[in-house]
């Protein structure tokens, strides 16, 4: 019973302290202190993150699994970014405090963290994104086909709109005058009159949903209504 | 060995290419990529009302204000997104404003610490950190940082990245919140980012500051039906990136390392050549299928 009370009182009071708090300044302090509550919680998040990826890796490596030397890797370098960052090893003295090791600097280059973030995570996030570019190129050419009249639209548009993002569309169709009755065929205008209008009010529409849907959620779980939340034990 | 004969069931050259190897298009997307920026091939922008808008947008501020830079994004981002920090940061020092530097995202601390180290201070070496610049850092809560700066900084931010407390800095010793920003940028790669700072910043007073932002490609749906009444600019991807550098290059030029605030056009190129790889594809992949579709018909 008072598992399920506790959290279910304290989302209540907690949402709706943050209503009042929008509408009243005298309860301004009282969100900011369920604010502040909501950041440490967010805080503690990485924590509950960083033990799955330790559980996950682990029962991979202890079955065997099939790729369990790269769940090994992962936990080597989780680790490794652990022990540098959390004890600063190798961190380069402070000028000031130079006895008092952890003022030392473990964010430069010179030590091992932050040589670990410039020279293998930055490079290995930016590889990995840079990837979509290979995998998009190819799902295009198979998969992006004039079938029926909708595809036959989102072909269109996604030629005018890769074409307008280089300089090619400016320079394919600037010989339209701006003024010109014609200008509306300029590459440029096209995306304008695409993004600006199809696609924002297409945008605008999703928006106004979710943010009902968010309301009609929240008022949900502040009233007790939804309790999908909490364990079913 | 046949001779293929007319009417036979052998494919033709471009139901071929229906079929081409994958790895053909990896290495044509590779080489498209890798040639532009070997040859560096650079293409002259025209600056759109988006770019335009927000370089007006940080002029229009008096100089000497006080400017919030939210670093929203990581590494993952950054070919789009730096290049737009780099000119942004170097546009708010010419134009004598005084920079606060903060991250939602926790690698967006690094990717500030980077703008300051090749940006700031190689173009700008007499600010003054603490009068000039300070760096808050990252801290954890994703949109509650946002909802809470907007009406207690302090509470938020005790000290600086460097353990210095609020009070005992210059620039931030008197903020009490977002309202003391004359001009807030969101640097930002999705959530949270650009969006948050509409919702929960700019919302709570909407006339303090101006708000604008820089986001990738892929996000701008999201953002564009903030543009113009709550984001006052907004930058877009690598082009945006490439038309405000130029704007903010002719009225602010450097006298050494231009290529770091040149970082969008150069990118430009691989772009182009990769669009139109793109196009290509599509192009082609479809005649494949009219080719296919039309022998099936026939026979």
């Amino acid at each position: 019973m008072m598992q399920r009370t506790i959290p279910i009182a304290i989302l209540s009071l907690s949402g709706v302290i943050l209503i009042l708090a929008y509408f009243s300044p005298l309860t301004t302090s009282w969100g900011e202190t369920v604010l502040n509550w909501f950041n440490v919680l967010a805080a503690v998040a990485f924590v509950l993150g960083a033990g799955n990826i330790l559980r996950v890796n682990l029962e991979k490596i202890s079955s065997q699994r099939p790729g369990w030397a790269y769940a090994a890797i992962t936990l080597v370098s989780f680790f490794a970014m652990l022990a540098f960052g959390l004890f600063k090893l190798g961190a380069v003295p402070n000028a000031k405090y130079p006895d008092i090791h952890f003022a030392g600097d473990y964010e430069t280059t010179a030590s091992p963290y932050g040589w670990m973030y410039e020279y293998v995570l930055s490079p290995l996030t930016a590889t990995m994104f840079a990837l979509l570019a290979f995998y998009v190129a190819s799902a295009a050419f198979r998969a992006f086909r004039a079938k029926n009249t909708e595809s036959i639209l989102l072909l269109g548009t996604a030629f005018i709109i890769l074409i307008a993002q280089t300089a090619a569309g400016m320079f394919l169709t600037a010989w339209i005058p701006d003024d010109s009755a014609f200008a509306f065929l300029r590459f440029d205008s096209m995306r304008a009159a695409i993004t600006q209008h199809i696609q924002t009010a297409g945008m605008r529409a999703i928006t106004i949903g979710i943010a009902l849907g968010v309301v009609a959620t929240s008022l949900r779980l502040i009233l007790g209504i939804d309790k999908n939340y909490l364990s079913s034990r | 060995m046949t001779t293929p004969q007319r009417g036979s069931s052998n494919p033709g050259l471009l139901e071929r290419l229906g079929s081409l190897d994958r790895r053909w298009i990896f290495l044509s997307m590779g080489l498209s990529i890798a040639l532009p920026i070997l040859l560096q091939l650079r293409f002259p922008e025209v600056p759109g009302p988006m770019a335009r808008a927000t370089f007006d947008a940080i002029e229009a501020v008096p100089e000497g204000s006080r400017v919030l830079i939210s670093f929203d994004y990581d590494p993952a981002s950054a070919a789009e997104l730096q290049p737009m920090a780099n000119a942004m940061v170097h546009h708010c020092a010419s134009k004598g404003h005084r920079i606060v530097f903060m991250a939602l995202w926790p690698l967006g601390k690094q990717m500030a610490d980077q703008t300051i180290d090749q940006v700031l201070l190689n173009f700008h070496p007499d600010l003054e950190y603490g009068t000039d610049y300070v760096q808050l850092g990252y801290q954890a809560g994703n949109e509650g940082v946002v909802k809470l700066m907007a009406t207690n900084i302090p509470e938020q931010y005790k000290t600086d990245t460097s353990g210095t407390k609020l009070a005992d800095l210059p620039l931030v010793g008197d903020l009490r919140n977002t309202s003391d920003f004359k001009l807030v940028a969101s640097l930002s790669a999705g959530n949270p980012g650009a969006k948050e700072w509409v919702q929960y910043a700019d919302s709570a007073d909407k006339e303090a500051f101006t708000l604008v932002s820089g986001s990738t490609g892929v996000q701008v749906s999201q953002l564009l039906p903030y543009y113009p009444a709550q984001l006052e600019g907004m930058l877009v991807a690598v082009k945006g990136a490439a038309e405000y550098e130029m704007l903010v290059e002719e009225k602010y030029p450097v006298s050494k390392d231009a290529e770091r605030i040149g970082q969008g056009r150069v990118r430009m190129g691989p772009q182009l050549v990769a669009h139109m790889l793109m196009i290509g594809l599509i192009v082609l992949g479809n005649l494949a299928m009219i080719s296919g579709r039309a022998r099936g018909g026939a026979q």
